[in-house]
């Protein structure tokens, strides 16, 4: 890690009504590090992720990237440095209306002004790392399976080249064998791109394989983080609870109190 | 960015007006007021949102392709319904008018009720409600299972402003091809008047068509192309609407739909009101 963390957040806060979801997150990514956040569902593991993509803005606090503050940008300088940014979603969010190569040369095409031919090319490229074939390309996204949908994903992610891929919660939805397929093909992209990757997941497999660093969330914090090494022993009773999957400790679910 | 905080900012507010339910089901004027508040909340962000939509019109980049998408779509397949709805309604005219100015002698007049009625009226105002149910709903449905399964999200995320790319199309097309449907639609519509009138009112074919150009002026026509403008701009701007802040799956994205009609159809009228005011109130 350099001295400059790719991304760095300091005192984030974000409450929806009397909701506080949110609460002074810090949290830094270093440069082609690969953080994954792990965290309960409605622990606000999305809502982070989203601040950090501008699609949600926080009430307070600072998200840099590459030393520069984003939060509060106006619209066209954050279509700047969103330039910088690919995002694997968690359906997939493939765009219904066009075909699988299209999809994955849509950055190439609005963003890059890349024309047609050329991003077409690109894109079989992509889809090729991502073991699709030429015949897929043509096919409407509605016509594939969970996980070719998630690989046209992560291969439309990678396509634009991006220094930071977002991945929310990759491996949800999909058979052991196909989130292992996964996590190997995030790695495996992740590297030869050299990017920084920051996911968000609850499956704990996935954050072993893909993680050199976890961080744990927990009422709006990052309560624990450290190498994935260490995240047997970490001495923190919330985060032994949560990678053990035991329903006593700590940790309450909601569905205890009410 | 914008509108996300507009739309925490009503959610706050419809927090607030849920956790004064009880009093305000005591005193009536509250409830009054407070209905009157979340009408305004929602007419001032439809205004923020139309604004901002008109805005992404008329600034680069625009999307050809995405716009001649969208005349298909709009304009060319809604043209049989069109003209379906603007024949039997010219033939009904003729009908309707022929028997009830038989009782005062005045069956001549035929032509120019058609005409004038077609032209000003029943065009502009059918085939805006007609795509309203067919083109608006469409419109919030596909724009709503696109918020709803993070696709707007992805295309900001791949830089693009889901305003410039979904919604500027829509609202161009729209607002450009209703006057040329509403143009044949009034040709349409004046045929099946002339085809009733002369073949089974028994009109002498040529004095039909003298009296339904006699009387006919540029306004008249001209009026009716104002609204269909403003009547394609209205449903391009609720589906848009209604479907970009459509949440909560597939119930909401039907909710979406429903509302994203009956608000257009709604808006038609009330605008056909005042547009005519506007031309021919004195």
């Amino acid at each position: 890690m350099t001295d400059q963390p790719k991304i760095r957040i300091r005192d984030l806060h974000k409450r929806f009504g009397s909701k506080v979801v949110l609460d002074g997150l810090d949290l830094d990514v270093g440069v082609a590090e690969s953080v994954v956040v792990i965290g309960g569902s409605g622990s606000g593991k999305s809502v982070l992720l989203k601040c950090i993509l501008g699609l949600i803005d926080p009430d307070s606090g600072t998200i840099e990237i590459d030393g520069r503050n984003v939060v509060g940008l106006p619209r066209a300088e954050r279509e700047a440095y969103m330039r910088k940014f690919g995002m694997l979603f968690q359906g997939g969010a493939l765009f219904d209306s066009l075909p699988v190569w299209e999809n994955v040369a849509f950055g190439l095409i609005q963003s890059k002004r890349m024309g047609r031919p050329e991003a077409r090319a690109v894109a079989l490229e992509k889809l090729a790392q991502v073991g699709l074939n030429e015949e897929v390309s043509l096919l409407s996204p509605a016509e594939l399976s969970g996980g070719m949908q998630k690989r046209v994903s992560l291969a439309r992610a990678i396509a634009i080249e991006p220094e930071i891929i977002f991945f929310d919660e990759p491996t949800t939805g999909l058979d052991p064998i196909m989130s292992d397929v996964i996590n190997d093909l995030i790695v495996k992209c992740t590297r030869e791109l050299g990017a920084t990757a920051l996911s968000i997941t609850h499956d704990m497999a996935s954050a072993r394989k893909i993680a050199d660093r976890v961080a744990m969330l927990y009422d709006g914090r990052i309560i624990w983080a450290g190498p994935v090494a260490d995240i047997d022993r970490s001495g923190n009773a919330h985060v032994d609870q949560f990678i053990n999957g035991r329903a006593e400790g700590p940790i309450q679910m909601a569905v205890r109190r009410s | 960015m914008r509108a996300t905080l507009r739309e925490e900012a009503f959610d706050a507010d419809v927090r607030l007006a849920h956790s004064d339910g009880i009093q305000s089901r005591m005193n009536p004027l509250a409830t009054i007021g407070s209905t009157f508040l979340s009408f305004l909340t929602a007419l001032g962000r439809l205004a923020l949102f139309a604004g901002s939509a008109v805005g992404h019109c008329v600034r680069p980049p625009i999307y050809p392709r995405l716009i001649g998408r969208q005349f298909l779509e709009i304009g060319y397949y809604s043209l049989p319904v069109v003209g379906l709805t603007t024949l039997f309604s010219g033939m009904v005219l003729a009908l309707q008018s022929y028997s009830g100015f038989a009782r005062f002698s005045a069956e001549s007049a035929v032509a120019t009720v058609v005409v004038l009625s077609i032209t000003r009226e029943l065009a502009p105002v059918l085939a805006g409600l007609m795509v309203a149910g067919r083109v608006g709903a469409a419109m919030a449905a596909e724009i709503g299972t696109m918020r709803v399964t993070e696709q707007i999200d992805a295309l900001t995320t791949l830089s693009t402003n889901p305003f410039k790319y979904l919604i500027a199309p829509r609202l161009i097309a729209a607002t450009l091809s209703l006057p040329i449907l509403v143009l044949i639609g009034d040709v349409i519509g004046v045929f099946g008047g002339y085809v009733v009138g002369v073949y089974k009112l028994g009109f002498n074919a040529g004095n039909y068509i003298q009296s339904t150009v006699q009387f006919l002026e540029q306004i008249d026509v001209i009026s009716g192309l104002v609204k269909a403008g403003v009547f394609g701009f209205i449903v391009a701007l609720m589906g848009c609407y209604h479907g970009y802040h459509s949440r909560g799956g597939a119930q909401g994205v039907g909710a979406a739909t429903t509302n994203a009609v009956v608000t257009a159809s709604i808006m038609i009228l009330i605008a056909n009101y005042a547009i005519t005011e506007l031309f021919f109130g004195r």
